[in-house]
């Protein structure tokens, strides 16, 4: 199984079409990875369907980068 | 075909113009689910689709209810899949003068017919968006878009429906999504019926056609923009009315 960071890389590269090596701790999905308003909501239904979870709207509107993803799905979850 | 097993949500099928477009979507091959706000009322449907020779079945729901929507939504998701069409058509009057309306009749017109369009495209959106495919089609009503005294509540319910769909379909086209509003006019459904005789040969006299519509002919164009055929129309208000408001 691989580790949270690594699932949660994953599934940002395949949503947002980018390198797996662009997504970095500190990338944000809008300002360093190009995502739109629209793919930043696809990113949570993917991330909620990864990890079998429902992120309320109110979470899922702080997670901007993907360390805050690797946060909020380490401290809902590990 | 062109809905070949494709799972279509059908608001207040039980009857007039919602009956008649989930007989049209049935016969395109689609997996029609239409609703209806009683047990009966629902099994009434589940019969109709059947002796029809289409798939599906009626279910119950209660628009102006998030959790009666929630569980409609489970229990087509689980038997059938996703819906990737949603019509939204189930809709009330409670007609009066402003000066006589009361609060009941303005909010629960509102409820059912504009705030059930947000709850119910709001709950299918993420199975469209998973699709890349999906068709969200608001009936609407001339009334709308050219007033009817009386109506006060109906019509702008309708007018905001057609908006709703312009900002949405802005929202969500990316996906392959479109939203869009057929607006009918006078209708020969149990909705009409209730209008006074006197009413309604006034009414002929500024209809081109000269003739009330009919639910198949609402159903046609639904059909057409739910169907690949009409899938570059977008954001549009289609108006079916017999010439009688030309915009």
């Amino acid at each position: 199984m691989s580790s949270i960071e690594e699932r949660v890389k994953k599934i940002v590269a395949e949503q947002l079409g980018v390198k797996e090596d662009e997504v970095k701790a500190e990338a944000s999905f809008v300002e360093d990875l190009g995502a739109d308003s629209l793919d930043t909501v696809e990113l949570v239904m993917a991330l909620e369907e990864e990890f079998e979870t429902e992120i309320p709207d109110e979470e899922a509107e702080k997670i901007t980068t993907v360390q805050l993803a690797i946060d909020y799905i380490n401290a809902n979850l590990a | 075909m062109s809905l070949e097993n494709k799972v279509a949500l059908v608001t207040g099928a039980s009857r007039g113009i919602g009956a008649a477009i989930a007989d049209h979507l049935g016969q395109a091959g689609a997996i029609v689910i239409g609703t209806a706000t009683s047990e009966k009322g629902a099994a009434a449907i589940s019969e109709t689709i059947k002796a029809a020779g289409h798939q599906g079945c009626g279910m119950v729901l209660n628009v102006t209810d998030a959790d009666s929507v929630q569980s409609l939504l489970a229990a087509v998701t689980e038997q059938y899949g996703a819906p990737v069409v949603l019509v939204n058509n189930a809709g009330i009057t409670k007609d009066n003068l402003l000066m006589r309306m009361t609060d009941e009749q303005w909010f629960d017109v509102i409820n059912t017919n504009l705030s059930a369009i947000y709850r119910l495209s709001k709950a299918v959106l993420r199975g469209m968006m998973k699709n890349r495919w999906g068709r969200i089609i608001n009936v609407g009503s001339v009334v709308g878009s050219m007033g009817n005294p009386g109506q006060s509540n109906y019509a702008a319910t309708k007018a905001a429906v057609a908006g709703f769909a312009r900002s949405l379909a802005a929202e969500v086209g990316s996906r392959g999504i479109t939203v869009n509003t057929v607006a009918p006019g006078f209708i020969d459904t149990d909705m009409t019926k209730v209008l006074p005789e006197e009413q309604k040969a006034e009414l002929l006299t500024r209809i081109p056609l000269g003739r009330l519509g009919k639910p198949e002919e609402i159903a046609a164009v639904v059909g057409f923009l739910a169907s690949d055929a009409g899938g570059y129309v977008s954001g549009e208000t289609i108006q079916v009315n017999g010439g009688m408001y030309m915009c």
